[in-house]
């Protein structure tokens, strides 16, 4: 297209008459609709986002070539009104290059020794960032005693979140309970940040009676509708669609409330984050779509995955306001999640947020990552970059924590931890009714004849079933 | 709760008259629709609902000098029963390619958009996984909605989210969250339409659990069935077909529901019983009329409720006739004919006088060209011969 400009200055004239504006509509009334969208401040190290004029703006009409009248013409370009909005001409034939000249900034507000980098962050008071604190520190000795416990052959598999446990209960702390939770499986602070007991995680991990999945998911896919927390499906990024569908459904209502899920850098490769990002855009509905860049998925790193400077970058390629913040930081992800929350419900917009941080255990338990990556790496950001120690550090200069509150809490957390264990180990696991209740509201006559035959065959085989509950 | 949804605060077309618009505080919600109203309509009788309304058929020839009901086709007639169900339960939303105010391919949708406003019935971007995904997220937040595939195979690309959320995550929750979402769609063997729109995905579908499957033949049972998979509170896929789009019939004007996990009793006989659904249905009947005329009375079952089978009503038809034909569109391998057939030998084997017959598509992508086509769906004649064989 712009070799044909170039070379035939003659086309440009009959580009002026032809040139239009938004049909009926004009310019200066859909920007006032738009007026509303507070442009980020630039300290954040992105250009402030400007309104966009053109885009979604009508439904149903459509751009007439006739009757439209034509638009501001500076002597040096010209500009079209294409199926989709207006277009500048330029006479260089330039390629967009593949990378931004730098990376974009990430956004930072504590160092690794918990001193404060700048002031532009939401201020969190000493009850909620104790709190926040405490969370963390059980979310870990949650992590180190189940995936001991698995090793012990105690449970069958469990994920860890270490080194991303800033990232669980920062955003966590900065939702509300009435904001739904679509997780992927590293978000286990989430649900304990509110509310879900330890008596609830080590059912669900045992897959007992009291499990409130009743026996039937994998451990650590936990559910809970009482906490607006959406049962975790093994399935990579199917979460995303639901996301967007859940904030499509609080938008109908108008509810002060948004959606947000979190999802991996291997998860954005998949067809449903493409889609769920573009259908969240096109619908402009509230979610926040929370990726947690930890560098690996399973044994594949970051430059396997993708070419793209991060997950960042895409959020424009969608039409999505996007940030990328320290997810070791806990005082950045809460700012971050603050703020995009606000504007997805008071805008009602999504808001693509990229956490970067590392994945500091193993994938899952059925995964040794010393065998593709180097130990010292592991240990660097354990050690260097811990969420967990900065936060504390920030809290001891603030004079909310000490040294022996750390100890006593640890210790108190741990032995919480065991003690949930030992119970849940000793329940009875649910009965065989289970396996087919739920699959439908009511059971199918099919089903029944299937449940009463096993039935038979278990009274049959008794003893072959001594561990079945009847 | 006067319904909040369908509030335009910022409809971009107000813009034509007002250039100055509402106060930013509210959302930017993409909707044109009024406020919807609780009222039922009034020229409609309230209240009874008919649900076992399978014999109902019979007796419309009885009043017909009275023509009491309205002539339909079975688009409309969907249509009829989206649009009773969106007026009744503002949670009911349509989510598909061009459904909005194109009104669907097939035009099941059309006029919807005007009404209920371009958010509650939703244009939505080409991914199939994504909005079935969505669906799925939406229906355990409290909404209904009604999937459209634009044709019944697209809705491959969605085959994760259907199996693995859809059936599941009502199961995997511990019943905590329920997925009350209808997935529809045109499908079956049209005229040319070549082989990736002629998919039977009854066949694929049949083994998710957690799913049910129906498939209307009829407008009657078209906007009976559309309406009690809205209201069923599991994830229900209604299979409609390319070709029955225009069939025209009368129906009641009064509000009925048809049961999800029925058979449909077409014509009632004593020599055979032939089991089909959807399209076939009409082959067989074209087929029954030669076998009246050699002196056979078969015993015609629509089977209509794909997942489950209504072994019930198809025991009771096996147990009189003692011989069974399936005829149906899908393929010979892994269709519902060869999961019938297996039920069917497992429940009824003692009555059965010789061995189950079923007529399907041979294991081939469907050709283009016309007559090449036609002879991968099974024609009346092929029907005649088999009844005639079985009964000899």
């Amino acid at each position: 297209m712009a070799l044909y400009l170039s070379k035939s200055g003659k086309l440009l004239p009959h580009f002026k008459q032809k040139i239009c504006s938004l049909g009926m509509i004009s310019l200066s009334s859909i920007a006032s609709c738009f007026s509303q969208n507070p442009p980020l401040s630039p300290e954040h190290g992105k250009t402030p986002y400007a309104a966009p004029s053109l885009f979604a703006s009508r439904r149903f009409g459509s751009v007439k070539a006739e009757n439209l009248a034509s638009i501001n013409n500076t002597a040096d370009s010209q500009a079209l009104n294409f199926p989709g909005g207006m277009v500048k001409f330029t006479p260089e034939l330039k390629f967009i290059s593949d990378l931004p000249e730098e990376r974009i900034n990430c956004y930072r507000v504590l160092d690794e020794s918990g001193h404060l980098l700048t002031s532009d962050f939401v201020e969190i008071d000493k009850d909620i960032a104790v709190k926040m604190y405490k969370e963390m520190v059980m979310l870990q000795t949650v992590d180190t005693i189940f995936y001991e416990a698995q090793r012990q052959g105690r449970i069958s598999f469990y994920v860890t979140a270490a080194g991303e446990e800033a990232i669980n209960i920062a955003s966590a702390a900065a939702l509300s309970m009435d904001d739904f939770v679509f997780p992927q499986y590293r978000e286990a602070g989430v649900l304990l940040w509110r509310g879900f007991g330890l008596q609830d995680l080590a059912n669900q991990c045992f897959g007992n009676v009291g499990d409130n999945c009743k026996g039937r998911q994998m451990p650590a896919h936990y559910g809970s509708k009482k906490h607006n927390y959406f049962t975790v499906a093994s399935t990579v990024a199917t979460q995303i669609p639901h996301a967007v569908g859940a904030a499509y459904s609080l938008k109908m209502e108008g509810r002060d409330a948004c959606t947000i899920t979190y999802f991996g850098d291997g998860g954005t490769s998949t067809g449903d984050f493409h889609a769920a990002m573009n259908f969240a855009a096109v619908l402009e509905a509230p979610v926040i779509l929370f990726c947690r860049n930890n560098g690996w998925a399973i044994s594949t790193p970051v430059s396997d995955q993708f070419r793209s400077d991060g997950i960042v970058v895409r959020g424009q390629a969608y039409g999505i306001r996007s940030i990328r913040v320290d997810g070791n930081d806990a005082l950045a992800v809460f700012s971050a999640v603050h703020m995009a929350r606000k504007m997805a419900i008071s805008e009602s917009r999504p808001v693509l947020i990229e956490a970067l941080t590392y994945r500091a255990g193993h994938h899952s338990t059925s995964d040794d990552s010393s065998k593709y990556r180097p130990i010292e790496e592991i240990e660097w950001w354990r050690a260097v970059q811990d969420p967990v120690a900065r936060f504390r550090k920030w809290l001891e200069i603030q004079g909310w924590w000490s040294c022996e509150s750390d100890t006593e809490l640890r210790d108190r957390a741990r032995q919480e931890v065991l003690d949930a264990i030992q119970v849940a180990e000793k329940m009875e696991k649910p009965d065989l009714g289970e396996i087919f209740r739920d699959v439908y509201d009511f059971p199918p006559s099919n089903l029944s004849d299937q449940e009463k035959s096993l039935r038979q065959t278990v009274q049959r085989h008794q003893r072959d079933y001594t561990h079945f509950q009847l | 709760m006067e319904a909040s949804f369908g509030v335009s605060s910022a409809a971009a077309a107000n813009a034509v008259n007002s250039p100055a618009l509402s106060p930013p505080s509210l959302p930017f919600i993409r909707s044109e629709a009024r406020p919807i109203s609780w009222r039922v309509d009034k020229s409609r009788k309230a209240g009874k609902i008919t649900t076992k309304a399978v014999a109902a058929q019979a007796e419309n020839p009885a009043s017909a000098a009275s023509k009491p009901g309205h002539e339909v086709l079975l688009f409309e007639a969907l249509r009829e029963g989206l649009e009773e169900e969106m007026e009744r339960d503002p949670r009911v939303c349509i989510f598909g390619e061009d459904v909005g105010h194109y009104g669907g391919s097939y035009k099941v949708s059309k006029g919807l958009a005007d009404k209920y406003g371009d958010l509650r019935v939703l244009d939505t971007p080409i991914a199939e996984n994504s909005f079935t995904g969505m669906a799925v997220g939406a229906a355990m937040t409290g909404l209904r909605p009604v999937v459209e595939g634009m044709n019944m195979g697209f809705l491959l690309l969605a085959f994760n989210q259907i199996s693995d959320n859809c059936g599941m995550l009502h199961y995997t929750s511990g019943g905590q969250f329920t997925i009350p979402t209808v997935i529809r769609g045109p499908g079956g063997v049209g005229r040319q339409l070549g082989a990736e729109h002629s998919q039977r995905l009854e066949s694929y579908f049949q083994s998710i659990p957690g799913i049910q499957m129906v498939a209307c033949s009829t407008p009657y049972n078209a906007k009976g069935l559309m309406k009690a998979a809205i209201r069923s509170e599991n994830p229900v896929v209604l299979f409609e077909h390319v070709l029955l789009y225009n069939l025209k019939e009368r129906i009641p004007d009064e509000e009925y529901v048809v049961s999800l996990e029925e058979a449909e009793m077409v014509r009632p006989g004593e020599h055979v019983t032939i089991l089909t659904y959807s399209r076939m249905r009409y082959h067989v009947m074209q087929a029954a009329k030669t076998l009246v005329n050699k002196g056979y009375d078969p015993e015609v079952i629509d089977i209509r409720s794909l997942k489950p089978f209504d072994l019930y009503t198809i025991g009771n038809s096996i147990k009189k006739t003692h011989k069974v034909l399936i005829v149906e569109e899908c393929m010979r391998t892994g269709g519902i004919g060869a999961s019938l057939t297996a039920a069917i030998n497992e429940n009824f084997n003692d009555y059965l006088d010789a061995p189950i017959v079923c007529l399907s598509s041979q294991d081939v992508p469907t050709p283009y060209a016309g007559t090449l086509e036609e002879w991968t769906v099974v024609q009346p004649g092929q029907i005649v011969t088999a009844v005639e064989q079985l009964c000899r």
